[in-house]
């Protein structure tokens, strides 16, 4: 027993000060692109090109990104073209897929749930995590939510074992054709109103399995989406950041 | 005499495909057999299709001296299944005839593995419906019979923050007569789309083969191109990696001490490596901006350096968690309480652990020594790693010590590594591909070995990749380890092998 104490004692106290307090991130944490301006249409293509993902696009407004599918990559073509940096910047969850697309206009980060909605799920929210071929990082880095540091559960917010007690899915992972149905059976196993996430750069659009023939690209085809966390993984922050945002907190 | 021996590779190597005879389906099961009598084991067994009819392909390694041993055979529309002499092989053969529609006679478990269509329009061996998707969980679960005799299914969806799979058990009261596990639900087709590459989304595909061993599967990946190119990675981009690969080791093995204490109620040792397994992602962080050490392996080498200022500050910080590591752990196993759950439930023993051809912890908490880091390059590993870490009892306890002891011995590499870390470069082009080869490469991820093998066609472009993930073997030591136990003890035996399903699945 002392020894726990001692041990207790060393440990020390470990919540993190989130929200009031700004994390610390690496300085090689890849946060929100800024994409460059005065490419030449020439060099914009090539960017464009040279994603694997299909996350660039030609808009009006010269390039185009789309958070929601792009996996932050250390070695980014497009970045070594000059075409777009990374920021430090975390805060990424959006409401709609739209709003993760974005040229210069500012980006429009997730906003909260309306009214009866807030006061339904404001001060607790129950969810559900459906991993349907995710790759094990995004659910255990939703997982580290649960830990001292994070501490979700000081929010109101709590992953239940049960669809059955829950008042949303966050979902990570592609959808494979052999987790559709299960999937679906959850979503419908948890009572209205509910609310789903997709976090992570697969469940929102594939991830880097976008286009293979087992899977489904997403969730965004077979369930209406209310919060979209981008990342490949989704830093904990980033999830966290979301999740306060929707619930009005941020 | 061509075809009496196998034919022989250094881990990493690379051979053209010329000169590996072809034997007949007798010789190279004779061959298979007497290796494995010899003490080798298969780590790696796949078909291909060629103009000669679909070929097989054995990859054995001697855990003795590292080398590994190749043998390859042509398959008619049926042969005769060699599971039955060697169990360690029934997985491999389930998984053949699934993807091309070629039946092991005398198969004794002949079930899907993963539930696609197969790969080349052949009549499926289960006569599942042509031109639809299998429905994933659909096949024959053994059964015992009996009135006082219950099934209890769990999954695809489970209870926590996991990846899904399907568990029957069958029970008598509380005890599990049999458990039987059956995946497939986080198949995403990684071999398949792989065909004709190495294409730009590979490398991300690799990383998030299994994503909580990142470092682990795009080492062999990169490995594995490095010797078809016939590139040398430099000294500096290995010892890098290693870094990359021990740090992964120390956060998973963490996380899972700490789960492990948190199933039995022991809740201050799960809760402080909660936070501990957290620190060392970040540390990976520090090194390449992802937590999981996404982009730190490249083909060539690695693409981030650490500067004197980094390596001072991994190590400073290091000396920090190192005493709060070992304080947070040793409290758990001075505990009579959580020794009373640990010891004595989930065993497997050594010789079920051989038939089955266990890896990693699981098989080290057998006293089998199997780790690979015994024979990677570079050489700095040979001269810091010192013995694989053995327990003898093969149960939770046995499994929980393994990685404690790891733990240690993974900090000291970090620091030795971190201090002798050699000058040069980080990275060097790779080119072309050798054209028809076949080239094989491991790596000891932290669940254990992670064996990729590649074939390339005459372009040298990939024809045929296989990733053997650790859980690919030890999913059926957990089902074993299940047997006699109570179902209670499943979440806490579960814990113990800590598997991958998308590394399964692939
Ligand atoms: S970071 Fe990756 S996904 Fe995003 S734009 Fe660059 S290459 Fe595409
Ligand atoms: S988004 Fe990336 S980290 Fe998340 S499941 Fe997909 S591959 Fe894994």
């Amino acid at each position: 027993m002392l020894s726990i104490v001692r041990e207790r004692l060393r440990q020390g106290h470990r919540t993190g000060k989130f929200p009031k307090v700004e994390p610390t991130l690496s300085d090689r944490f890849r946060g929100r692109p800024q994409l460059h301006s005065g490419l030449s249409p020439q060099q914009r293509e090539q960017a464009v090109a040279a994603c694997p993902f299909g996350a660039l696009s030609q808009g009006e407004q010269g390039l185009r990104i789309d958070l929601g599918r792009c996996l932050f990559c250390a070695d980014c073509p497009a970045a070594e073209q000059g075409a777009l940096s990374f920021s430090g910047n975390y805060r990424l969850a959006t409401r709609r897929a739209e709003d993760l697309c974005y040229s210069d206009e500012v980006y429009r980060l997730a906003d909260a749930l309306n009214e009866r909605m807030l006061k339904l799920f404001g001060r607790s929210l129950k969810l559900r995590q459906v991993s349907a071929a995710g790759c094990n990082a995004c659910e255990a880095d939703l997982n580290v939510l649960n830990t001292l540091f994070f501490d979700l559960a000081r929010f109101g917010i709590q992953f239940v074992a049960s669809p059955r007690h829950a008042d949303g899915l966050m979902i990570t992972g592609p959808v494979s054709e052999n987790m559709r149905s299960a999937l679906l059976e959850t979503y419908a196993a948890v009572p209205e109103p509910k609310l789903v996430i997709a976090s992570g750069a697969c469940a929102i659009a594939g991830g880097p399995f976008r286009g293979s023939e087992e899977v489904c690209n997403g969730v965004g085809d077979l369930l209406p989406v209310d919060l979209y966390i981008p990342g490949c993984p989704p830093h904990p922050i980033t999830a966290l950041d979301g999740l306060l945002r929707l619930l009005g907190r941020r | 005499m061509s075809g009496a021996q196998p034919v022989c590779l250094p881990v990493g190597g690379c051979l053209p495909l010329a000169e590996l005879p072809r034997l007949d389906y007798e010789r190279f099961s004779r061959l298979l057999r007497e290796a494995v009598q010899g003490g080798a084991r298969v780590v790696s067994y796949f078909a291909r299709p060629e103009t000669d009819g679909l070929t097989l392909y054995a990859v054995l390694l001697a855990d003795g001296d590292g080398r590994i041993a190749l043998l390859r055979t042509t398959l008619g529309e049926s042969f005769s299944s060699l599971s039955p002499e060697l169990p360690q092989l029934q997985l491999f053969e389930r998984e053949i005839a699934e993807q091309y529609g070629v039946r092991p006679e005398g198969h004794p478990w002949l079930k899907p593995v993963r539930f696609h269509a197969g790969w080349t329009g052949a009549p499926d061996v289960w006569q599942r419906e042509a031109g639809r998707h299998p429905l994933v969980g659909d096949m024959a679960y053994y059964r015992v019979a009996g009135d006082e005799i219950h099934e209890v299914a769990v999954g695809p969806v489970h209870a926590g923050v996991i990846e899904p799979g399907h568990f029957r058990f069958q029970c008598h009261g509380e005890e599990v007569l049999h458990l039987e596990i059956s995946l497939g639900y986080q198949h995403r087709a990684i071999e398949k789309i792989l065909r004709g590459g190495p294409h730009p989304a590979t490398v991300y595909q690799m990383e998030t083969a299994a994503g909580d061993t990142t470092i682990g599967h795009t080492w062999a990946y990169a490995q594995l191109l490095e010797s078809l190119a016939g590139v040398q990675v430099p000294q500096r981009a290995q010892v890098i990696r290693a870094i990359g690969l021990e740090l992964e080791r120390l956060a998973n093995h963490v996380g899972d001490v700490g789960a492990l204490a948190g199933d039995v109620g022991f809740l201050p040792t799960s809760s402080f490596c909660g936070r501990l397994r957290g620190d060392y992602l970040n540390l990976s962080a520090e090194i390449c901006g992802s937590r999981f050490g996404r982009g730190l392996v490249r083909p060539g080498g690695v693409s981030f350096d650490l500067e004197d200022a980094r390596i001072a500050t991994l190590q400073q910080r290091l000396k920090v968690l190192e005493p709060e590591t070992c304080g947070a752990i040793d409290l758990c196993f001075d505990s009579p309480s959580v020794l009373a759950r640990f010891e004595g439930i989930g065993t497997v023993s050594a010789q079920d652990a051989t038939a089955l051809g266990l890896v990693g912890v699981a098989a080290r908490a057998c006293g089998l020594a199997r780790d690979l880091r015994q024979h990677l390059v570079p050489a700095v590993w040979t001269a810091a790693f010192a013995q694989p870490v053995l327990e003898e009892d093969g149960d939770v306890y046995a499994r929980g010590n393994v990685r404690r002891r790891e733990i240690v011995a993974s900090l000291a590499l970090l620091g030795y590594f971190l201090d002798q870390l050699p000058a040069g470069d980080t990275r060097v082009p790779v080119r072309e591909l050798a054209a028809d080869s076949l080239a094989v490469s491991c790596c000891e991820g932290w669940r254990g070995e992670v064996v990729h093998a590649a074939i390339t066609d005459r372009d040298g472009r990939i024809d045929r990749y296989k990733i053997v993930d650790p859980s690919f073997h030890n999913w059926s030591g957990l089902a074993l380890a299940l047997r006699g136990q109570q179902i209670s003890d499943f979440p806490l035996c579960n814990k113990s092998f800590n598997l991958s399903y998308c590394g399964f699945d692939l």
